[in-house]
């Protein structure tokens, strides 16, 4: 690589200094935290797995935002208000499996059942949305629908809040996901396995109804160029409303997951923070991409779960646990200084913008 | 053209002196408190406020507290002096924001002789400037954080609480972790709230003293949900008290996780008063079986009298643990205020603002359901004895029972 020493300007030395900075932070965090041997090594397997799970369920939302964006480059604000909506209606459902006795006897159906009603009122909520707030926006400028998103968001939390009250609920416990499942020496609990492997089948589900079938073709066509694409006799208005289908029911489904996963606070702002961060997941795999977005979402769960015990502990920072949150938006921070495509994206400066 | 201004306004003053003077024989209230009187004209109702948390999750305090105030003034015919109670309310929510917001709402009224809140410290905090400097008395039924009422922490004139102070609380909470249950050593958790932050310190100084080891005090977030790092962390030395005196649902999610983390299996977990509410128990789930909670805790045959009025009239049961300071502060002010208030022939009632806060402030051998309650200096008015150690089982988790028993009362 030839170096052109005059084209070296101060900005790049400056980042190149904070690059170094912040790697060494994090070597030097890491390796403080583990010659204290504060932790066994079953404590960190219990935080990865935990970490896992959680990532899992950031990457399904993180797919609606990214497919969302890969065809109509907008961020779906009002996408973490649609995952709120199918945990919150599905928690009522739940409650009700559990009392008469259906969840404890038949857990698969019952879960599946819980799965498709919280999947298809996300979805219808999605379509909604699209076909209200967006629509009527298509051609207006980008900061537009943004706002407009926004709008949205708050316009669905408070609708929940009129429809199910203010207060919290909780997901009842599943008998037949209590328990835990040796893997080695360590004991992992059950229903972190079941999240991490629903989660990767839909995922696989959506990469194969993405890749190998007509409507994900036309999904991509849109996606690389919508007047081309509507030259080629591909009805972009239902792609688009696909589109924000399956994003939706992936939310939904990702809200029962994340009900199981960690039954208490359903409510109707349940969905804000974890849409700040699928969408920083999407961030992190490359906005657009889909496989991105997955890789992204588990990555930001691991990163978080291991965070405050690894990282910032080993530097002595107090009360290292309160900044959790930090920790997600400092990588979201970081990817945007060194790596604005995210880790599969491709350069849009190439290409859309 | 100042000048004329002040002309006609002198002169407008010095005929309405002479007026007023001419005026047939009575002898008109001349107002000298130095932060100024309420005048209530005959018929007029006297203007109470709360400043509770009535929606969200900590809407159970709100309602505990509401609920009280409403059967202090029905036990007075709805009446004081004459003139009929009226009760309004802002919503302060638990948080600073939401107590800024109220306080400043509240202030602007003028008619409002005192107020009844906040629930909770966080809301107190940033409530009280603006309520004080309004002339404003306020007795809280809830607010436990130290500072309130330590002069050199975030007290003002005219503050005062009902309920104890948490240096009672956290001190009964480490008695019990340290004699009772046999603990040794401790790891606490906040939230970093006033109320969580300063009675974890508390707690953990007390324990301390009696000789034990604080292992870890951690602090998590406010809207939380994954607790399994400060779990691990807390894990590490593995204690044999976790104190987490935090609200819900963080609360739920501690004991929900805290099963999962290898080091904690035989720590006994606790928590404070914040999370005395009637939905935690089935929330927490399971995990929540055995485990403790220190909070207020009132008997007695005037308080049973209390809990029946308060089936009859509001239903059920009190969702938490504060109504019974909520109902004694509520009669306190009343008390204060019949006291220090002139009455005219007519019917007109004058409530001098510095008055009724001195009044409040020599309140002494006060008779309440929460035991004599002598008001200090900064606003202390509770003894610290109504406290006890709650004790969560199965009834309280599956069959909905509450309140939980007391197993223990310093």
């Amino acid at each position: 690589m030839k170096i052109d020493l005059e084209r070296i300007s101060w900005v790049d030395v400056f980042l190149w200094v904070f690059r170094i900075a912040a790697f060494a932070a994090i070597v030097v965090g890491i390796y403080n935290t583990l010659s204290a041997g504060r932790y066994t090594s079953e404590q960190w397997v219990t935080l990865i797995f935990s970490g896992l799970a959680q990532g899992s369920i950031y990457a399904l939302i993180a797919l609606g935002y990214t497919l969302v964006y890969g065809i109509l480059l907008m961020i779906n604000f009002a996408h973490g208000d649609i995952y709120m909506a199918g945990a919150f209606t599905a928690v009522f459902l739940a409650e009700s499996f559990a009392k008469t006795g259906f969840l404890a006897a038949h857990p698969f159906m019952a879960l599946t059942i819980l799965a498709l009603v919280a999947g298809g009122v996300s979805l219808g909520l999605a379509v909604l949305v699209e076909r209200i707030a967006y629509r009527p926006l298509r051609d207006a400028p980008r900061l537009v629908p943004l706002i407009t998103a926004i709008g949205a968001s708050f316009a669905i939390e408070y609708t929940f809040r009129g429809l199910y009250g203010p207060g919290f609920h909780a997901y009842p416990p599943v008998p037949a996901l209590s328990g835990s499942i040796p893997i080695g020496n360590f004991e992992v609990p059950t229903v972190q396995i079941v999240v991490l492997v629903a989660a990767i089948v839909l995922m696989a589900g959506l990469y194969v109804l993405v890749e190998r079938t007509k409507i994900g073709k036309a999904m991509r066509a849109v996606s690389e160029d919508k007047e081309v694409a509507r030259l080629m006799g591909i009805d972009i208005d239902r792609i688009i409303v696909f589109t924000f289908a399956v994003g939706g029911f992936l939310a939904g489904v990702a809200g029962v997951f994340n009900g199981l996963f960690r039954p208490q606070g359903v409510y109707f702002f349940m969905g804000f923070i974890p849409g700040i961060k699928a969408f920083t997941a999407a961030v992190l795999g490359g906005i657009g991409n889909v496989p991105g977005a997955m890789l992204g979402g588990i990555l930001l769960g691991v990163i978080e779960a291991l965070g405050p015990n690894l990282f910032l502990e080993g530097l002595g920072i107090p009360a290292a646990n309160q900044l959790k949150d930090a920790i997600a938006f400092t990588v979201l921070v970081l990817i945007l200084i060194f790596r604005p495509q995210g880790i599969f994206g491709e350069r849009l400066a190439e290409k859309k913008a | 053209m100042s000048k004329r201004i002040f002309a006609v306004l002198s002169l407008l003053m010095i005929v309405s002196m002479v007026l007023a003077a001419c005026g047939g024989g009575k002898q008109a209230y001349e107002c000298t408190d130095p932060i100024g009187c309420v005048d209530i004209a005959p018929g007029d109702p006297i203007h109470i406020a709360y400043m509770l948390t009535v929606t969200g999750s900590t809407a159970f305090l709100g309602e505990d507290s509401k609920g009280a105030i409403e059967i202090a003034i029905n036990d007075r015919g709805g009446e004081l002096l004459g003139h009929p109670i009226v009760l309004t309310g802002e919503d302060s929510g638990c948080s600073a924001d939401g107590g800024q917001t109220a306080a400043t709402k509240i202030a602007s009224d003028p008619t409002i002789v005192g107020v009844i809140g906040t629930n909770c410290s966080s809301a107190a905090t940033a409530a009280l400037p603006t309520i004080s400097q309004a002339g404003l008395v306020m007795i809280s039924p809830s607010n436990t954080a130290p500072a309130l009422t330590d002069p050199n922490g975030t007290w003002q004139p005219g503050y005062f609480r009902a309920c104890h102070n948490d240096k009672f609380q956290g001190k009964v909470a480490a008695d019990f972790a340290y004699n009772e249950l046999g603990a040794r050593t401790a790891a606490t958790i906040h939230d970093g709230s006033p109320y969580a932050d300063q009675l974890q310190q508390v707690f953990a100084d007390r324990f301390k003293e009696l000789g034990g080891t604080v292992t870890f005090q951690g602090a998590i977030n406010v809207g939380d949900t994954d607790m399994r790092s400060v779990l691990t962390s807390a894990a590490a030395d593995k204690p044999d008290v976790l104190y987490f005196p935090i609200f819900e649902p963080e609360g739920d999610f501690i004991v929900a996780q805290s099963s999962e983390i290898a080091g904690l299996e035989n720590t006994i977990l606790m928590g404070a008063d914040g999370l005395l509410a009637d939905s935690f128990p089935e929330n927490a789930g399971p995990n929540a079986d055995g485990m403790y909670l220190s909070g207020p805790y009132v008997s007695g045959a005037s308080y049973d009298e209390f809990l029946k009025k308060w089936a009859d009239q509001i239903g059920g049961k009190p969702p938490s643990g504060f109504h019974a300071f909520a109902y004694d502060g509520t009669n306190m002010l009343f008390d204060a205020i019949e006291k220090v208030a002139v009455v005219e022939e007519d019917g007109t009632v004058h409530i001098p603002r510095q008055a009724l806060r001195d009044a409040m402030t020599n309140i002494e051998n006060y008779n309440g359901l929460t035991g004599t309650l002598t008001c200090t200096q900064y606003g202390d008015c509770a003894t610290g004895q109504a406290l006890g150690i709650f004790k969560i089982t199965k009834a309280e988790i599956e069959d909905g029972k509450w309140p939980p028993d007391v197993v223990w009362t310093p």
